[in-house]
């Protein structure tokens, strides 16, 4: 095993990315959903952390850009959760299918 | 080896496994709390890293309110004990192959790429020099974007109070 570096903590993002997308191409179920958004968020801060420590580690703007990413996802969690709370007193279920007023 | 390296290993191992059983377990609330797990081995690597700040707020955030939340909106919304309708296979399938080619893609461009960084002396990112930063407003400060997410998280409060408020019956 090599000693871990920029590259481990990117194929570890990478990985994390990709298993939020196959999550969110594979649930019907809007919390399940939003489950995988998060961890997709989650992958994107561990790049930004990354990258701030090995490339650019005499700066500070990859700290922040996480600190941000982390506000505005609960933010968006948040709002997410008052929809689905919404939408299930509404038609008795959270399913993306039995929510289909909108389709075109 | 070192222990340094060990424990990378194990926290990166932590967060893969656990956030595949998220995002593949049938019950909805074990699959909340294999997400909860993944989160704190996230906040594990942070701290490996020694970000310490941020992981901080990885675990207060993620793991002590988004979680949390989570959680709570699976017990206002699902039937307990009641497991998610079985998968399409089809479906199944050409998802992970999706997924798969685009983690294949994405690994050949960063294992081909050689990263150059900077050869300057470190700074450390203890939380003084963090507040600092945030609220400067010189050439690096970021005041004004700590500001603007401060409207942000405002608005989103007042727009779920908004939407999760249950109307009124008529009653004329």
């Amino acid at each position: 095993m090599m000693e871990p570096g920029l590259y481990h903590i990117l194929f570890v993002s990478a990985a994390l990315f990709f298993i939020g997308i196959f999550g969110f191409f594979t649930r019907r179920n809007l919390i399940t959903m939003l489950m995988s958004i998060e961890l997709v968020l989650n992958s994107v801060c561990l790049n930004f952390i990354a990258f701030n420590k090995y490339l650019w580690p005499n700066k500070l703007d990859g700290v922040f850009f996480t600190v941000f990413i982390i506000a505005i996802a609960a933010a968006e969690a948040a709002v997410a959760i008052a929809i689905i709370i919404n939408l299930y007193r509404s038609h008795n279920s959270i399913d993306v299918s039995t929510a289909e007023e909108m389709k075109f | 080896m070192k222990g340094e390296t060990i424990i990378f290993y194990m926290l990166a191992a932590m967060t893969l496994v656990s956030a595949l059983l998220a995002v593949s377990s049938r019950q909805l609330f074990r699959s909340a709390v294999y997400l909860l797990f993944s989160l704190i081995g996230i906040a594990g690597i942070y701290f490996w890293l020694h970000y310490e700040f941020v992981a901080a707020v990885q675990i207060v955030v993620y793991a002590g309110g988004i979680a949390v939340l989570i959680i709570f909106s699976i017990f206002l919304t699902q039937k307990s004990g009641e497991e998610l309708p079985k998968q399409n296979s089809t479906r199944l399938m050409f998802s992970a192959l999706a997924a798969l080619a685009g983690f294949g893609l994405t690994i050949l461009q960063v294992f081909n790429y050689t990263f150059i960084g900077t050869k300057d002396a470190a700074v450390d990112a203890t939380v003084m020099a963090i507040g600092t930063r945030m609220l400067g407003m010189g050439k690096e400060g970021f005041a004004l974007p700590f500001e603007v997410v401060s409207m942000l998280l405002l608005a989103a409060m007042i727009g779920c109070i908004v939407i999760a408020m249950r109307s009124k019956p008529e009653t004329t």
